[in-house]
């Protein structure tokens, strides 16, 4: 079943040295790239792939990769969901095995039979959901599967002495080996992973979207560590959506597409973002946001909160939209911005204040979806979808009773129903019958919108919308809700990125510690401002509520 | 597994594809055969479990080859595998709803010995036959809606609240009955393990038909529906708006529902109900709900599967008394074949290749 068709387009074999011209195309009539003089002191190369090859049924996820990792450098892995960089990276983590081509790991051939073999040669790999127990401490947690122990019985003291060693090393010793790792936030969750990793002696660090959970200061930190670890030789695979990050922490790129090397080896920092973002997605677009027409600025509010505050998460947010409006509410993680769409929604209870959706107060899920209210929630697989069900019973979950006759369902009609708003979302590929998890996070992201969109929703919350969503499908995301608002619905938008919220708000709310504190047309604030107020409050000019 | 849209290619209504479409999609769909389609899934499950039945019946053919001669006494025993299958089948429908609505029901067992006790009582007893038949389903339906509130609105943990139950109904049947066997006297429910129409014993026609109610609920209804998205992602379903709570209740009051008609089954199969009646019926109907696809996390499983489960079971039983073995071997051997179902399960769900890669690689 595994027909060597998929030969590599690069010439297999192809030794490129650390002369060898960087970034070289792979698709013929494309200009070669030049070598870029701001390339590190090249280490020795640890892990080289060379036309890796992974089938699943009914697909091809690697289909010939190409990669090359050398001691000490940041190594960053670009691609769009579904190009393969997850099954690359669980390939050499020792999840998965490759159906062809060759993986060399420190001049040897490298096949780990498991996760545990992988971790023994020194490749570890911190997965973008943390693969920690919450009820374990810290220093059990960096010893995981390795105990130290004499006789059977565990040595804590020694345990918790070389786990104190570690943190050190990662500049974190005051995380108490043995705390709980429940009771660390994201970012000190993210040290312990590391700190396993370290724990093994690790040469090689796979980290798979480390800064997703992270604030922007816990960013900062993370690169201080993976430039300290850089510095001892250890070589980091780098993942992440955000160029702005790889330009900072990164040494060279790999862009995959559809599980094939698009083009290896560019140098991070002076590669155009142009040429990288045409790699990934074969195509060169302007990441810019759809001119925006008809911007709905008067009208009766279709959505007014006065008030409203939930103890410890915000206080007294009043806000409104109208229809045709979108409102972007800017704030971090943590600033209680998806708390509070959450209990606009209904799905939390309030403790003071009102939601006003068309005249009728909204006191739950039930009544928000009865006025119209729609949500597309932060953690679209555990909190919007049946994985394992097919499209259009995910875009109909809302819905699905509406096209009931007498409490029988009526599957054909929900089809088309469903079909009908897949094409208006182009969604790929074109089959409602197929389970939402086969496809990639910016598609089940417009599954999630598409559910809204049947239900003949007036006003649509989205939290983090593009979350996780690669730069091709993002774009076709913001058109999706600017057609949105064009047609009538109220948006009220959550996301982490002030650009996101300059880009597509005709109104912005900026929201920190619990506070909605600056309320500005989209027009008349910029990106600077939004993140200073976002990130300190110092303007503190709008009112403090 | 009638839905015919899932076989290859478009669905018939609608459009051409369109050239412009990325051509990875059109690339993996001849590769998916329809056998291999999700769609085919459950077809391919129950094929399985038909295949265990054929091999339980060849073993029964070539451990008694001169039973198996006489026509007569094939049908008949046929007839008396799928009596023994009728209660426990019915309780077996209720059961994979609420495991596939992501709960569990312990208490079964308890339930319908509750609701034959009572129904034999001699005061409901003077109320005839539709007095117990009322009085079996609305006990079974009250204590699974106990069971439900406890679940959603005590927030429980499934788990402990039908453990609860399932230890204090047994109680209450004990109490009721004063731990006599109470005898029924009421000749319309004894006749109904007796009757047959149309050569069909009537314990088989009430299985089928709740089964097939069963299927019809699960299948083509917002009430199965819910319970799919419910047990599938309960947050899901909740921020899409479907009332999970009272969903919830619903399918344990459904689960009572099914305890209560199973009541009135084994009492007219014995003529009489006792305390003990229906013991460990939620340990078969779960095993069957298991063996037959369903998931036990919820989310996942069909009505047909676990009927399959349950007539894999009964037909064990049946070998076992035809050939004169003891129980106790029989139980030994129901064990393994749980296991061996949900290995087999597994491994349908790892796939094939993933497995040989592993040793390949």
């Amino acid at each position: 079943m595994t027909a060597p068709d998929g030969t590599p387009q690069q010439p297999a074999g192809n030794e490129p040295a650390a002369t060898a011209p960087a970034g070289e195309a792979v698709r013929k009539g494309e200009a070669v790239l030049k070598p870029a003089g701001d390339e590190p002191a090249a280490g020795e190369v640890v892990l080289k792939l060379e036309g890796v090859v992974k089938t699943f049924p009914g697909v091809r996820a690697l289909d010939g990769v190409e990669l090359e990792v050398r001691a000490g450098e940041v190594h960053c892995l670009l691609g769009q969901n579904g190009a393969g960089k997850s099954t690359l990276i669980k390939v050499l983590a020792g999840v998965h095995h490759a159906d062809e081509g060759s993986i060399t790991w420190l001049g040897e051939p490298f096949a780990p039979a498991t996760p545990q073999a992988a971790m023994r040669a020194g490749i570890a790999t911190i997965y973008q959901e943390l693969d920690l127990v919450d009820d374990l401490s810290v220093a059990e947690n960096a010893f995981l599967g390795h105990e130290e122990s004499r006789g059977g019985f565990l040595r804590r003291g020694s345990t918790a002495a070389r786990t104190r060693e570690i943190l050190g090393r990662l500049g974190h010793a005051h995380i108490p080996p043995r705390r709980l790792v429940r009771s660390l936030p994201a970012a000190g969750k993210q040290i312990v992973s590391m700190a396993r990793a370290l724990s093994h002696d690790a040469k090689l660090i796979v980290m798979d979207e480390p800064s997703a959970v992270l604030a922007h200061d816990e960013v900062e930190n993370l690169f201080r560590i993976i430039r300290e670890l850089t510095s001892h030789g250890i070589a980091v695979i780098y993942i992440s959506h955000r160029l702005e990050e790889i330009r900072d922490i990164g040494d060279r790129v790999t862009v995959l597409k559809d599980g094939r090397t698009t083009a290896a080896n560019l140098p991070a920092r002076s590669t155009p973002t142009r040429e990288l973002v045409s790699r990934m997605t074969g195509r060169t677009i302007e990441y810019v946001f759809p001119q925006r027409t008809g911007r709905a600025t008067s009208g009766e509010p279709l959505l007014e909160v006065e008030g409203l505050t939930r103890d410890g998460e915000f206080v007294d947010a009043s806000l409104s939209v109208r229809a045709g409006e979108i409102v972007g509410i800017a704030g971090l993680v943590g600033s209680g911005r998806s708390e509070l769409l959450e209990t606009i929604f209904g799905a939390r209870p309030a403790d003071a204040g009102t939601v006003i959706m068309a005249g009728k107060r909204i006191r739950s899920i039930g009544d928000a979806v009865r006025q119209g209210m729609g949500m597309a929630p932060e953690e679209r697989k555990s909190q919007a979808l049946l994985l394992d069900e097919p499209i259009y019973r995910n875009m109909t979950l809302s819905s699905f009773s509406g096209y009931a006759r007498g409490g029988f369902t009526d599957a054909g009609k929900e089809k088309e129903a469903a079909l009908r708003t897949a094409d208006q979302l182009e969604l790929r590929p074109r089959d409602v019958n197929r389970p939402v998890r086969t496809l990639s996070g910016g598609n089940q992201q417009k599954v999630v919108v598409g559910r809204w969109l049947l239900d003949k929703t007036k006003l649509l919350l989205l939290d983090e919308p593009t979350r996780g969503v690669d730069v091709g499908a993002r774009a076709e995301l913001y058109q999706v809700i600017h057609d949105l608002a064009a047609g009538g619905v109220g948006v009220l938008l959550v996301s982490s990125e002030v650009p996101e919220v300059l880009g597509l708000a005709d109104r912005v709310l900026v929201m920190r510690e619990g506070h909605l504190i600056h309320e500005a047309p989209a027009a008349e604030i910029d990106e600077a401002t939004v993140l200073d107020l976002v990130m300190a409050g110092s303007l503190m000019e709008g009112e403090p509520a | 597994m009638t839905d015919q849209s899932t076989k290859p290619g478009v669905p018939a209504q609608s459009p051409p594809v369109d050239p412009t479409l990325p051509t990875d999609t059109t690339k993996e769909q001849p590769r998916q055969s329809w056998w291999k389609s999700d769609g085919a899934e459950p077809v391919r499950r129950n094929l399985g479990l038909v295949g265990v039945l054929v091999v339980l019946v060849i073993i029964g053919i070539v451990t008694r080859p001169e039973l198996y001669g006489n026509a007569s006494w094939v049908t008949d025993n046929v007839w008396t595998i799928l009596q023994q299958a009728s209660a426990i089948g019915v309780v077996t429908v209720g059961m994979t709803f609420v495991i596939i609505g992501g709960g569990i029901d312990l208490s079964v067992g308890a339930i319908v010995a509750v609701a034959g006790v009572w129904s034999t009582t001699l005061a409901t007893q003077s109320y005839g036959a539709a007095g117990m038949i009322f009085t079996a389903i609305v006990v079974g339906v009250v204590v699974g809606l106990i069971n439900g509130l406890l679940v959603s609105y005590g927030r429980l943990v499934p788990f402990i609240a039908t453990l609860a139950m399932m230890v204090a109904a047994r109680g209450l049947a004990a109490q009721i009955s004063g731990k006599q066997t109470q005898v029924s006297s009421n000749t319309t429910i004894n006749d109904i393990a007796s009757t047959k129409i149309l050569g069909i014993p009537m314990l088989v026609i009430i299985l089928a038909l709740v089964v097939a109610a069963g299927w019809v609920l699960l299948n083509r209804t917002t009430f199965g529906r819910r319970t799919v998205a419910v047990g599938g992602n309960v947050e899901a379903a909740r921020l899409a708006g479907i009332n999970v709570r009272v969903h919830t209740v619903l399918l344990y009051a459904l689960s009572g529902l099914c305890c209560g008609i199973a009541a009135i089954m084994l009492t007219s199969q014995a003529t009489s109900a006792q305390a003990a009646m229906a013991n460990l019926y939620e340990l078969d109907a779960i095993a069957a709900a298991i063996i037959g696809g369903t998931l036990l996390s919820g989310g996942r499983g069909t009505i047909i599967g676990a009927l399959f489960g349950v007539l894999v079971f009964s037909t064990i039983t049946n070998l076992f008394a035809i050939n004169n073995l003891s129980t106790e071997v029989q139980n030994m051997v129901k064990g393994g074949i749980i296991v061996a179902a949900v290995l087999v399960q597994q491994f349908r769900y790892r796939s094939l290749t993933q497995l040989f890669g592993r040793k390949t690689a």
